[in-house]
């Protein structure tokens, strides 16, 4: 297992460098550079802004520097916001992306799991059907139209309601939170609840079921002991890729919700072109995810020795 | 134990009546086969009904409805299906000489003596009150102001007892309200609502330059006319919502189909080479495989846009194209792969090398066919995600660029007017989940129809 983890962590730490030195080079191809703006510079004031931020050194020089610093965790600081360091900016807004996200992956996963488990008790009655037709339809709608759509039946509730029963935007309370994190893990629950639906499916009628049956141990004890914790397995192994489709997903949910989050800054910088911050956010996502994928493969081993053997 | 008795003829053998050998039914290849179960499917049928009915709106509807997408018809920014189309000929623009007129007197249900002064048309609402000494602010709202605070966009503030409002003028209700300032410029209690229906009126010569009666015809003042027809309505910018959806249809479905198959036929390959040679190659490209799968996709996608950018005049169609391939070869490659492998292993594989076949019979007679049912399945979901990441980027303005639509990019438009006119956001919105909707459940019916072990697992 040890061996396992840290063959999977040196990996990791491959991909993080290749996603930083990716976003380097990415970067330095742009055409121009970020003094090239609207002000018109003298060659003096030029040549002094590009030793400020080092640019007049040679590109290996510079890619050095940079691997160096990310390697001390230190972004660099925004063109665009002058006296703003990245890692404030990702310090600042990055934990109301992580309380949002975190969330939105309780609710995907609960709700997933939960309403799985029932449609396959359900098989082919109308809570199955019910069911189903919703989580196709939370597949088939994108995230940013469901944000929009609630946000939209908000505004209406609220009217009627003659005050406000939820809030439409912003950050704050408990109570911003809730719709933004629904509609966040909307359709990843919608997959979760399909996934589990077949992998129940497959234990709902196995013979220690049927033995467990046999014996009289009470139905709910079986659905607990015998079919959900069988079941819950493939759902914890794509819980990696959720996180990754959660993360992003929170972008259009944060934009729509005006929420402050990393997202919604990290969106900005690129429409803005602000160089440092977009190599300093997308280097600090390609991490988060890389490392919250082993994470989840690591834990799945914890759970299931059969991976580990495997491995 | 009774003997029975037995004679010659019941040891005679029988006549032959029908041969054992031949097949009652005609046999059915799998393909044959699969394409019976898929029909069976009522979900699958009409799923693949609404694909093709959405290919037949992209394709042959651009040639039905021949409105072009990029024209903007000004007289019509911003409609709802099925609004009026009328329009009412009016003189050309007079301007209004409002000292002349005599101010109304306040009553006792109007003490601002607010009222229109002239009938309310497109060209100009004009709006007088009773003369007093404090100023008066002037407000604007699409909606019935409900209390203080909600009285809309504020016009003016104003010493003259009368306004002229030609801002931005549609043909609908308007709610214009009057706040009476007390001296320290401070809105006071006093106010007063109008509501104003505003007709939409052209001047003839405008009609003419928009082709709406000919140079020759003869019109006269007060005829009604009617503007050309938006069935689904327009956008912000007053072009046609059915004439975009179609090109923007185009697009995302261009690139929803192209991309998975570009990037499945890319894996497809990679994957079928590694499987067939197996050994330290075949480990070495499924670790590069695996690298390529760990990079976050979305991420890269939008570094990738950024980099290469988007010159003047593009469309930024085939960057995002080419960065879908790059990135997304990897999962249907690792699939195929696997199974090669265990293709390879199958014993009508051996028993044809046995029989002296070539590798190339072997990879294209046995182990392809046998995969292509997998590779199908693969494309069809692939599709679904493929035109949710085109939307994606183009609704964070990362996809393509703005005078090409797109569903997500016109979603991403039709946002931000959503509360006044929701369908423009509401079509593309629609387009995106049928097509969606569609390739999933067609890919349920052709994974049920199409993979044997995956049957009835649904």
């Amino acid at each position: 297992m040890l061996k396992y983890a840290a063959k999977r962590i040196v990996l990791g730490l491959i991909t993080v460098w290749f996603i930083a030195s990716a976003t380097f080079f990415g970067m330095h191809a742009v055409p121009g550079d970020p003094l090239t703006g609207d002000k018109a510079l003298t060659p003096q004031i030029r040549a002094n802004l590009e030793a400020k931020y080092g640019l007049d050194k040679p590109l290996a020089t510079q890619y050095w520097i940079y691997l160096g610093n990310i390697a001390q965790g230190d972004f660099g600081i925004s063109y665009t916001q002058e006296n703003r360091r990245v890692n404030d900016i990702i310090r600042e807004h990055f934990p109301v992306s992580a309380t949002l996200g975190i969330l939105a992956i309780v609710f995907a996963g609960v709700g997933g799991v939960l309403w799985g488990a029932l449609t396959a008790l359900y098989r082919n009655r109308w809570p199955d059907v019910a069911i189903m037709f919703l989580v196709i339809l939370g597949i088939s709608v994108p995230s940013f139209v469901m944000a929009a759509i609630s946000q939209w039946s908000l505004v209406n509730l609220n009217q009627t309601a003659g005050g406000t029963v939820l809030p439409i935007g912003g950050w704050g309370s408990v109570w911003h939170m809730v719709t933004p994190a629904l509609v966040l893990g909307l359709s990843t629950m919608a997959y979760l609840t399909r996934l589990m639906r077949s992998s129940m499916l497959e234990v709902v009628n196995t013979d220690y079921v049927r033995t467990a049956r046999a014996k009289g141990v009470p139905a709910t004890q079986i659905f607990s002991r015998h079919q959900l914790r069988n079941a819950i397995l493939p759902v914890i192994t794509v819980l990696g890729p959720a996180i990754a489709g959660i993360t992003t997903g929170g972008f259009v949910v944060e934009i729509v919700f005006a929420i402050p989050g990393l997202g919604r800054y990290f969106v900005q910088a690129i429409q803005q072109l602000d160089y440092t911050v977009i190599m300093g956010t997308t280097v600090f996502y390609g991490a988060f995810l890389v490392f919250m994928v082993i994470l989840v493969d690591l834990i799945y081993g914890l759970i299931d020795p059969r991976v580990r053997v495997d491995q | 134990m009774s003997a029975t008795d037995l004679t010659q003829a019941d040891f005679a053998a029988l006549p032959r009546q029908h041969s054992a050998d031949q097949l009652s039914r005609p046999s059915l290849s799998y393909w044959a086969d699969a394409w019976r179960r898929l029909r069976a499917n009522p979900r699958a049928m009409s799923s693949l009904g609404l694909i093709l009915a959405l290919l037949a709106f992209v394709t042959v509807g651009p040639m039905v409805w021949t409105v072009d997408p990029s024209v903007q018809d000004v007289d019509h920014i911003g409609i709802s299906p099925g609004a009026d189309r009328q329009v009412t000929l009016t003189t050309p623009f007079i301007p209004w000489e409002p000292e002349a007129l005599t101010p109304p007197t306040p009553s006792t249900g109007n003490p601002l003596g607010f009222t229109l002064a002239q009938s309310a048309t497109t060209q100009s609402v004009r709006l007088t009150w009773a003369d007093q000494d404090s100023p008066r602010r002037l407000y604007r709202n699409l909606f019935a102001p409900e209390d203080t605070g909600s009285f809309g966009l504020p016009l003016a503030d104003l010493d003259t007892p009368y306004f002229e409002d030609r801002l931005d003028l549609q043909p609908e209700t308007y709610y214009y309200t009057l706040v009476a300032l007390d001296a320290a410029g401070e809105e006071s209690e006093t106010t007063a609502t109008l509501t104003i229906d505003v007709t939409r009126v052209i001047s003839i010569a405008q009609a003419q330059e928009r082709g709406l009666i000919q140079p020759d015809e003869s019109a006269e003042i007060g005829q009604t006319l009617k503007l050309a027809w938006h069935p689904l309505g327009t956008d912000y910018l007053g072009r046609d919502m059915l004439a975009r959806l179609m090109y923007g249809g185009q697009v995302s479905l261009f690139i929803g189909l192209l991309a998975p198959l570009a990037f499945v036929f890319l894996g497809v390959i990679y994957g079928s080479v590694a499987g067939f040679l197996g050994g330290p190659v075949d480990q070495a490209m499924m670790r590069f495989a695996d690298f390529v799968v760990a990079l976050p996709f979305l991420l890269f996608m939008i570094l990738f846009k950024v980099v290469f950018g988007i010159g003047p005049g593009e469309s930024g169609i085939l960057p995002m194209l080419a960065a879908m391939i790059i990135l997304l070869w990897p999962a249907p490659a690792r699939l195929v792969r696997g199974q090669i492998l265990q293709i390879r292993e199958e014993a009508y594989v051996s028993a044809s090398k046995l029989l002296g076949a070539t590798t190339p019979y072997v990879v294209g007679r046995h182990m392809l066919p046998n995969t292509l049912g997998v590779i199908l399945v693969t494309i069809t979901f692939q599709v679904p995600s493929a035109i949710f990441t085109e939307a994606f980027l183009s609704f964070i303005g990362m996809g393509v660029a703005p005078p090409t639509p797109s569903w997500g990019a016109m979603c991403n438009e039709g946002i931000k007017s959503m509360l006044t006119r929701p369908h423009e956001l509401l079509f593309p919105a629609m387009m995106i989940s049928a097509t969606v909707l569609a390739f999933n459940l067609l890919g349920d019916g052709l994974r049920d129809a199409l993979d044997a072990r995956m049957r009835g697992a649904e």
